[in-house]
């Protein structure tokens, strides 16, 4: 173990204790999320009181954001009592309230924890389903630590598996305990990442890279930049142990311009890693030297693919390139490279600090560990959760996420992203793992789950869907590029109950062309939306075609061709 | 002021931005990024100074601010409105609120209002799902919107 290490750990202890010794603490949840819903202005507002028995502190969603704005008060005594909903108003009372008293206030109180019977009316967190079900690998931060803060963090173990790893294991070690772990790339394409990192390995090229991506642009998903707004140090300390598994030299975080929270956060981060002698030159006295940057996009979803990413970080537009060569071989600036979505890299401080066989113990046999879901849409708890892998849909729809949020039933899911599936009841009995998800016509890919209830048209949703593919469609290929617009022409035809006959058979050659005719996975899968949908809702479908359904309303029509662009 | 100081006084502040960046690795794209940051569109100075600055042609630069869809070549309204039309906000009955977003403002599609006090823009996801719908103002986002909240959202940006 290093010295170093040793003397961080320590002043954490200090760091931690001066925030919470002898006070009553009061976190408040922000994030994105949060922020949507005024958690913002709680904080500020709380932060400006003063009082010596108070600290207030921010830390990022725990994940239930249908109750946010959410404040946790943890008492002198170790017990915390979670408030959900509050506003302006009832944040100042509770602040008030424990200011003056040692009583808990139940008003707003949505749980408590503690490990003993408090005799009060509101349940224990460990026996909420939404929380119990759950098993938190990747997000076991979530809502405990303020974003960023390099000894908070460290006050959880974190950094660890760091030492561990540079002092006791070799990098080729660290390769092999992730390979053997079974953990399995989170960004769509659900590749060994183990495997991933043993083709850069053993490439003796002077410079290397890896690259951590946070394009997330499908809508319904917001788990990426979830991990690097709530515990961004997570996928730091995973980053370097990517580039200590692979000899590499540097990092790079690719996220979009504009998300401004998240990209604080992990620049935050970086910062205090680099202070506290965790990036840099020797890390921790070690012979390993590591940097770590941000790189900004602009707004292209295409960037979230691999090689259009390297386009991106290189300053140029997004598109694609062909391969091989593979990354591997020539990425980044021709240099070899490796790239995992963020989920993937928040997996391995967990595995290596417990060991591959800890981690394989959960899942399913051939997909490990856990999926972090994001429920969105006509749902109860709308949130973000990590459940283990093998559970069934409906398990996640009805237990976590507390079923439909209305009397209307659930009729379809959309999973995976635009460039997804769309699922029906007939799959919801489906264990989500990559392999039976697959098996179902979606994909898990990156864990976003809109759910919609029997007031949705399929074909208004699938229309949303292509709508969104035909705008984000780079261009590079003609297939995909004239044939996301030539579907989304057909599909508003279906939608104006103004469809021709052979309309089905031409979707269907269209979706043909863009799989055999695209570079990347947006024009291969683009057909993957109507696929999907015929498998369950044919009928409707068909019904749609006939024009015996009534016109759906008129929906914008996004073009890549902007207001005040260049003449 | 005279036009000639007011150009120069442009291309000082892109220069400037284009040279101070937060990050190290400077490419096109990070100094369009960096330039409309700071100006909030991207001027015809100012690809021509980041195409000096990354040695560059001019082409090379515009195909790059072209593709991107944040990128704009005049300057925006005071404020952004972000109207998200992603599915979640969707079946939440986003349309309608771009409907009366539209009507309020008095704009047609995406653009400026008469006064020029309000840019609209589409947005494909805010990343707030959860909260659906979800707009944003400037990048702060407001969720669970529905008429009334919207009503006095832009009633307040309209002042």
């Amino acid at each position: 173990m290093s010295e170093q290490y040793k003397k961080l750990e320590e002043l954490s202890k200090d760091y931690l204790s001066k925030i919470y010794k002898d006070k009553t603490v009061i976190r408040v949840q922000t994030g994105t999320s949060g922020q949507a819903v005024g958690a913002d202005e709680i904080l500020k507002l709380l932060s400006s009181k003063t009082n010596n028995k108070i600290n207030v502190i921010e830390v990022g969603s725990m994940g239930l954001m249908y109750l946010e704005p959410i404040l946790v008060v943890v008492m002198p005594t170790g017990e915390k009592i979670y408030y959900a909903n509050v506003d302006l108003k009832t944040s100042e009372k509770i602040y008030d309230h424990y200011s003056n008293s040692q009583e808990i206030l139940l008003q707003n109180a949505f749980a408590c924890e503690s490990s003993k019977n408090l005799d009060i009316s509101i349940p224990n967190i460990n026996d909420l389903p939404q929380f119990s079900k759950q098993l938190r690998i990747a997000t076991r931060n979530f809502g405990e630590i303020t974003p960023g803060d390099i000894m908070q963090y460290i006050s959880t173990g974190g950094y660890s598996a760091l030492n561990k790893a540079l002092f006791e294991m070799s990098p080729e070690e660290v390769v092999e305990e992730v390979k053997s772990s079974g953990l399995r790339g989170r960004g769509g394409a659900a590749f060994p990442t183990g495997v991933k990192w043993s083709f850069l390995a053993p490439n003796k090229a002077p410079i290397k890279y890896v690259l951590c991506n946070c394009e997330e642009g499908d809508p319904g998903a917001y788990n990426d930049k979830g991990i690097l707004e709530t515990d961004p140090h997570t996928l730091v300390e995973g980053l370097i142990l990517n580039g200590y598994a692979t000899n590499s030299n540097k990092s790079y975080v690719f996220i979009r311009q504009g998300h401004d929270i998240p990209i604080n956060a992990i620049e935050r981060a970086i910062k205090e890693a680099y202070d506290k002698g965790l990036l840099g030159e020797n890390i921790l006295g070690s012979n390993f030297s590591f940097d770590m940057e941000v790189s900004l996009t602009g707004d292209s979803y295409v960037a979230g693919e691999e090689t259009a990413l390297m386009e991106a970080i290189e300053g140029k537009r997004s598109t694609p390139r062909f391969k091989p060569p593979f990354p591997a071989a020539a990425g980044l600036w021709q240099k070899p490279t490796n790239i995992n979505n963020v989920k993937t890299i928040s997996y391995v401080p967990q595995i290596i600090k417990n060991g591959s066989d800890w981690f394989s113990s959960t899942g399913t046999e051939k997909s490990s560990g856990t999926a972090i879901v994001c429920l969105s849409g006509h749902i109860t708890r709308p949130g973000m959760y990590e459940i283990p892998m093998g559970m069934t849909i409906e398990e996640v729809l009805d237990e976590v996420g507390g079923g439909s949020n209305s009397d209307s039933d659930i009729k379809m899911l959309q999973t995976g992203g635009p460039l997804g599936g769309v699922l029906g009841k007939e799959a919801f009995a489906t264990k989500i793992d990559f392999d039976e998800m697959a098996k179902s016509g979606a994909i898990l890919g990156s864990g976003g789950i809109i759910v919609c209830n029997e007031t949705v048209s399929v074909v208004d949703l699938i229309r949303n869907l292509v709508a969104f593919n035909q705008f984000e469609s780079c261009g590079k290929c003609f297939p995909c590029r004239l044939g996301n617009t030539h579907m989304f022409d057909v599909l508003q035809r279906l939608a104006d109950s103004e469809s021709n006959p052979g309309d089905m058979e031409l979707l269907e050659r269209i979706g043909k062309s863009m799989k055999i005719g695209s570079l990347c996975g947006h024009g291969q899968l683009g057909y993957n939306p109507i696929s999907s949908s015929l498998k369950y809702f044919e009928s409707e479908i068909i019904d749609s075609m006939n024009n015996k359904s009534e016109p759906l309303e008129a929906m914008l029509t996004p073009t890549r061709t902007r207001p005040n662009s260049a003449e | 002021m005279s036009e000639k100081t007011n150009s120069e006084n442009l291309r000082k502040n892109i220069r400037d931005s284009i040279s101070n960046q937060k990050r190290k690795t400077v490419t096109v794209l990070s100094s369009l990024l960096a330039v409309q940051d700071k100006l909030h569109y991207i001027p015809d100075e100012a690809v021509e100074e980041i195409s000096i600055h990354c040695k560059v042609t001019i082409n090379d630069v515009w195909s790059v601010a072209s593709f991107y869809t944040n990128f704009r070549f005049t300057p925006p309204g005071d404020k952004t409105l972000d109207v998200c039309w992603g599915p979640s906000c969707h079946i939440n009955g986003a349309q309608n609120l771009i409907n009366q977003a539209h009507e309020q403002l008095g704009i047609k599609g995406e653009g400026e209002s008469d006064d020029n006090k309000v840019t609209l823009r589409y947005s494909t996801c805010l990343g707030a799902c959860a909260q659906s719908p979800v707009f944003a103002i400037d990048h702060k986002m407001y969720g669970k919107l529905d008429e009334k909240k919207l009503n006095s959202m832009i009633e307040e940006l309209k002042k």
